[in-house]
């Protein structure tokens, strides 16, 4: 099971908790199952997220592995100038 | 991709100041910009805009300016379809109005013509009729229930209730208990601020020549930091197929983020393909103002506690961002930044994007973040100065560090926050005495920075020389990065290395030059491309001498044996391998794609010296200097060049820039004249020291650069303002008269 942080504005999707548990072993994995098990997320998430994983940012990266003991954050979709 | 683990490795090119690659063409007129495209049988466009700040469009008569004698080409919203994707309507609907024009220069219709004299004429025989509708340019004004509606139905679940429908989305940060916070605090100070939208001031407006041709292919030149992102987006909009539309990226003359997106390039298609004919659309500065994209304007609360020695015990923000007349989402990238630079046990904030009828704000150096870190670092810096502490020892003492659990989330890795700070503390600067009506000001900055998609090609030409195609428009001096970086990893001196940017159809696809990505992710692929040459070179070796491919390594521009096993070879050298190229298996190349991540976020901390004239408000800086981690800095001049860049835009963000709205919403000051950038003059040299915390997630240990440096100006000037005259204004720009003013009720 992963940990994922939520961000503060989408904890009404899951039940206010900050944290939440999947079971997923990379990032597609993991979206996929935050929008069945709470299906308030998933209009974000098809909008665009992006992942923190360990500290380092990650736009689109599907395949990118998982740790058990990985921290991982919800993040919104970076952009930049 | 993970920093080399022979990180001890002595660099050769990497470190180095060759002269700048596109330094001739440039200086000697011979660089070709978004205005110098040509074309046989080319016609001039021109777009009518609104005159009015919000205006439903009752119906627009053209036939009196198509039935004019030169006139090839007259369209409207009605030339365009309607995209089923809402964020690529929302992009049409901002090259022309649909229905509605939204604010004060919004597209209404176009023209192309045989010379500019004869557009002109006929924009003035179009006849449109308007409904005015109320409108609304202030952000605050804009949230209140009652307030005009620029859009209906535009916002997201997240916003709560009891918002006007021009709240388009919140987002909200944050962790730790507030209320124990404060309760631990013995100093809270929460203040109000507002900052002006901005503009990115790029000297080159935006221009481009499009060519439809019958059968329906198109070819689009244009001034862009993302030629892929245009085609993506022309494409849609026009209903052609990606393949059958190439667009090629012009020099460019400054872009900051306010070319990551389309306004006249799908406007310029539709008269192309109506006429017949190759139509060019050059933005007068005038439009560049009205019509394209500057940055949010904001409303912010902040509130923080501190310890009387210094220690930041709660934190809190409300920030309000306009974004103009179309959904953003720069309120998240405000709303995260924040705190970054601090380490807290309690933080959060919350943010709402907000529709007024302004033009649609777009990217600019980090966008979202000066204003929000200026609200915070005008708090902290004032708490200092009521509890007497140290400005740079507080932050010293507060400063996120690796471990530290982020405002935004995640926790930090190696990060350079606390090196800058130490090196400003041990700057001469910091201790250099100031004179009457003189303060010193100090801020720190953040940004996230990010890798993204990115397609590398090198070639390795039959006489040994080397070269590069890439997909990123060079809006910093990134070719010759990605040069530095590829001599480095074959061996070869630096001007053997060529780096061009491709075509669409010329190379896969790329994202947007934009959030300081493309030395690092651009780099990082070509590191990687090379080592796929080098590879491919000396597994040919490997054959001439009849040896294991293991058994061969490259050194110094050369493939050799490895080791006394290998056998005794003679070195062969790339230009050897390559002369014979053809009769070892052809061509040589290497490639890299990649969605590229790990970009390792990025610190600075800014110095100002100020003088305030106490009797015309105005503000002159004696003195400044910007400290930066750049992870590695490829080539030193750059680095330097966007640290300065981005100081002297902050610069004019804090003390002048702004965007002026009239009453009746329309834009007072759409000129350099009257919109006022810093210009030489003004200005002292801007010192520079970069500090090298390697970044882990690079080869070579290269950050992003280029955001960074915006943010600390609009605080550290503040500061500085602040300390000069014991006057702390709460709203950007400080201009002399908000200045002046201040002044005289100071008494």
């Amino acid at each position: 099971m992963v940990k994922v942080t939520i961000w503060g504005s989408l904890r009404s999707a899951t039940d206010g908790q900050v944290e939440v548990e999947v079971d997923a072993r990379n990032f597609k994995e993991l979206l996929d199952r935050l929008a069945t098990e709470y299906p308030g997320l998933k209009p974000q998430i098809e909008r665009g997220v992006s992942l923190a994983l360990d500290g380092k940012i990650y736009r689109e990266a599907w395949f990118t592995e998982i740790g058990p003991k990985s921290e991982v954050v919800l993040m919104p979709y970076m952009t930049g100038g | 991709m993970a920093l080399d683990s022979k990180m001890n490795r002595v660099f050769k090119v990497v470190g180095t100041r060759p002269p700048r690659p596109d330094g001739v063409e440039k200086v000697t007129g011979r660089a070709m910009y978004g205005a110098d495209a040509t074309a046989p049988g080319m016609l001039v466009g021109r777009i009518l805009r609104s005159p009015h700040a919000h205006a439903i469009i009752k119906s627009i008569d053209v036939s009196a300016a198509e039935a004019l004698k030169g006139v090839k080409a007259v369209v409207t919203a009605a030339d365009f379809g309607v995209p089923d994707d809402l964020s690529i309507r929302d992009v049409q609907d901002n090259c022309m109005a649909q229905g509605k024009a939204l604010y004060h220069g919004h597209a209404v219709a176009a023209v192309a013509a045989n010379t500019a004299a004869i557009a002109s004429q006929a924009l003035k025989l179009i006849k449109v009729r308007y409904e005015v509708l109320p409108h609304v340019t202030d952000v605050d004004e804009a949230m209140r229930p009652g307030a005009p509606i620029v859009q209906e139905a535009r916002a997201l679940e997240n916003v709560a209730a009891g918002f006007s429908e021009n709240v388009t989305s919140q987002c909200e940060f944050g962790h730790g208990d507030l209320e124990v916070g404060f309760a631990k605090a013995d100093k809270v100070i929460e203040r109000s601020f507002t900052t002006a939208a901005t503009h990115q001031g790029y000297i080159e407006p935006h221009a481009c020549l499009a060519s439809m041709s019958p059968d329906g292919k198109g070819d689009l030149w244009c001034c862009t930091q993302g030629q892929f992102q245009v085609r993506t987006l022309c494409a849609e909009i026009m209903g052609m197929d990606a393949s059958q539309l190439r667009v090629t990226a012009s020099e460019i003359g400054g872009g900051f983020g306010g070319k990551t997106t389309v306004f006249i390039e799908p406007v310029a298609l539709a008269l192309s393909r109506k006429s017949g004919r190759p139509v060019k659309i050059v933005m007068t500065r005038d439009e560049v103002f009205k019509a394209t994209g500057p940055t949010v304007s904001s409303s912010m609360d902040v509130k923080i506690g501190m310890t009387n020695d210094g220690r930041i015990t709660a934190a809190q923000a409300q920030l309000r961002y306009q974004g103009g007349a179309f959904p953003c989402g720069t309120v998240e990238m405000g709303a995260q930044s924040a705190f970054a630079c601090y380490n807290l046990d309690a933080v959060h904030t919350v943010g709402w994007n907000v529709l007024t009828n302004r033009p649609k704000e777009a990217a600019y150096r980090a966008p979202g973040a000066p204003m929000a870190i200026y609200a915070v670092e005008s708090v902290v810096d004032e708490l200092c100065q009521e509890l007497g502490l140290d400005p740079l020892n507080v932050r010293l003492k507060n400063a996120s560090t690796k471990g530290t659990k982020s405002s935004y989330g995640p926790t930090f890795d190696d990060i350079g926050l606390r090196a800058t700070l130490e090196a400003a503390k041990a700057h001469p600067h910091c201790s250099a005495p100031l004179g009457p009506n003189q303060g010193r000001g100090l801020s720190c900055g953040f940004w996230f920075n990010f890798g993204g998609n990115t397609c590398v090609s090198l070639n390795i030409n039959t006489d040994g020389t080397v070269g590069i195609t890439e997909g990123n428009p060079d809006i910093g001096g990134s070719r010759a990065a990605i040069s530095q970086m590829a001599a480095e990893e074959l061996g070869v001196p630096y001007d053997k290395v060529r780096t061009i940017i491709a075509d669409t159809n010329s190379l896969g696809y790329n994202d947007v030059t934009d959030g300081s990505r493309v030395t690092f992710s651009v780099g990082l692929a070509t590191i990687e491309a090379a080592r796929n040459a080098i590879k491919v070179m000396c597994g040919r070796v490997a054959k001439i001498w009849g040896i294991d491919e293991d058994a061969v390594i490259w050194e110094d521009g050369c493939a050799k044996p490895s080791g006394a096993n290998a056998g005794d070879f003679t070195p062969m050298s790339i230009e050897e391998i390559a002369a014979i190229s053809s009769n070892t298996g052809g061509p040589i190349a290497g490639h890299f794609e990649v969605n590229a991540d790990g970009a390792g976020v990025s610190f600075g901390v800014h110095l100002a010296d100020v003088e305030v004239d106490p009797e015309t408000g105005a503000t002159k800086i004696l003195r400044y200097t910007v400290f930066q981690d750049a992870g590695k800095a490829v080539h030193p001049d750059y680095v330097e060049g966007q640290m300065q860049g981005g100081a002297v835009q902050g610069i004019g963000w804090a003390l002048n820039e702004e965007y002026i709205y009239g009453k009746d919403g329309l834009l007072q000051n759409a000129g350099f004249l009257d919109y006022r950038v810093p210009v030489a003059s003004d200005l002292p040299n801007i010192e520079t020291v970069i500090l090298e915390i390697p970044n882990p997630g690079h080869p070579y240990g290269v950050r992003g650069v280029g955001e960074t440096p915006i943010v600390p100006p609009l605080a550290t000037l503040s500061n500085a303002v602040a300390r000069a005259i014991g006057i702390r204004l709460f709203e950007l720009p400080m201009s002399p008269p908000k200045l002046l003013k201040a002044i005289r009720q100071k008494g």
